[in-house]
């Protein structure tokens, strides 16, 4: 059985390449989201493994929730990427000024 | 053994992440993104907390990832010039990481639990014998959390609807079937007799 540091290192692991990820292509918005996810997974790890050592059901509830947002979240997001790629014909973000007064 | 798997779980969940964000080709971007999600599966399976994983393997593979793929290869874009244009960020990338990665290590190096942490506990987990987890999980959602649950359903379905809205588009010019003119043909109208002389034609 390992200990609760042994998951909440891997948890942290994932996290910092979900955010070096987001740095590594500002350019690609799908890579984007999928960054996005793997934080959250990583969040999610951790609420379940401080769920499951501490006792405490509530971690895992949590853990719905979080789920439902990273879902609708993809969707929304997606959808915007596809209402954009219509646009403009491409998906990179960098150069998104539409809204630039 | 419970070792071993939790060694082979997070190999597939750092892997799987790693080669999400550094693969060059997005679908196969998609499939690392799905073997960490099922690797972290495991990681629920092996806590304890198999609602958690199931849901994990239905939303997150089944939904989520399938939605991303979709997305990829219905949009004509041409990766390869967005990819060459990565390296730039790879030094600011790394300063990140690592400062981040510094913080939650010494954060993770000195915590521990509070001594009232048993006592604090809101909902503790019953004995696995009596109820199971997904019956633990149910009484508790549909009882303590019901305005919570009713909520996240809202968060759906707002989301549902502005994907909806956002990707709804009317092109003109594209022939649809009408069924009320359809149904409001009659033979009277639709059709004509001619009387054609032999050898004459029309």
């Amino acid at each position: 059985m390992m200990g609760l540091e042994s998951y909440l290192a891997v948890a942290a692991t994932l996290f910092v390449i979900g955010i070096f990820g987001l740095f590594l292509n500002r350019r690609n918005v799908i890579i984007i989201l999928m960054s996005i996810e793997l934080i959250l997974l990583a969040v999610n790890i951790n609420f379940v493994a401080f769920s499951s050592f501490l006792g405490d059901l509530q971690g895992q509830i949590f853990t719905l929730f979080v789920l439902t947002v990273a879902a609708a979240e993809a969707a929304v997001g997606l959808a915007i990427l596809v209402c954009f790629f219509r646009n403009r014909g491409t998906i990179a973000v960098e150069d998104v000024n539409n809204m630039k007064g | 053994m419970a070792t071993i798997a939790f060694y082979a779980f997070a190999l597939g969940v750092i892997l799987g992440g790693l080669f999400t964000v550094l693969s060059r080709n997005p679908v196969h971007s998609v499939l690392w993104l799905i073997l960490a999600f099922l690797s972290s599966a495991g990681f629920f399976v092996l806590l304890g907390a198999e609602f958690v994983a199931m849901l994990m393997v239905i939303v997150y593979v089944g939904a989520v990832a399938v939605l991303f793929l979709f997305v990829v290869m219905m949009l004509d874009v041409d990766f390869a010039e967005l990819r060459a244009e990565m390296g730039k960020g790879i030094p600011l990338a790394l300063l990140i990481g690592v400062i981040i990665l510094m913080e939650l290590g010494m954060g993770i190096g000195v915590w521990q639990f509070s001594d009232r942490a048993q006592i604090l506990r809101s909902a503790p987990v019953p004995d696995i014998a009596d109820v199971p987890n997904t019956v633990a999980i149910g009484q508790l959602l549909y009882d303590r959390y019901l305005i919570l649950f009713q909520l996240a359903g809202l968060i759906l379905l707002v989301a549902m609807i502005g994907a909806i809205l956002l990707t709804l588009r009317h092109r003109p010019g594209i022939k649809r079937q009408d069924v009320l003119a359809q149904m409001y043909r009659d033979p009277a109208k639709a059709m004509e007799l001619k009387d054609v002389k032999p050898g004459q034609g029309l």
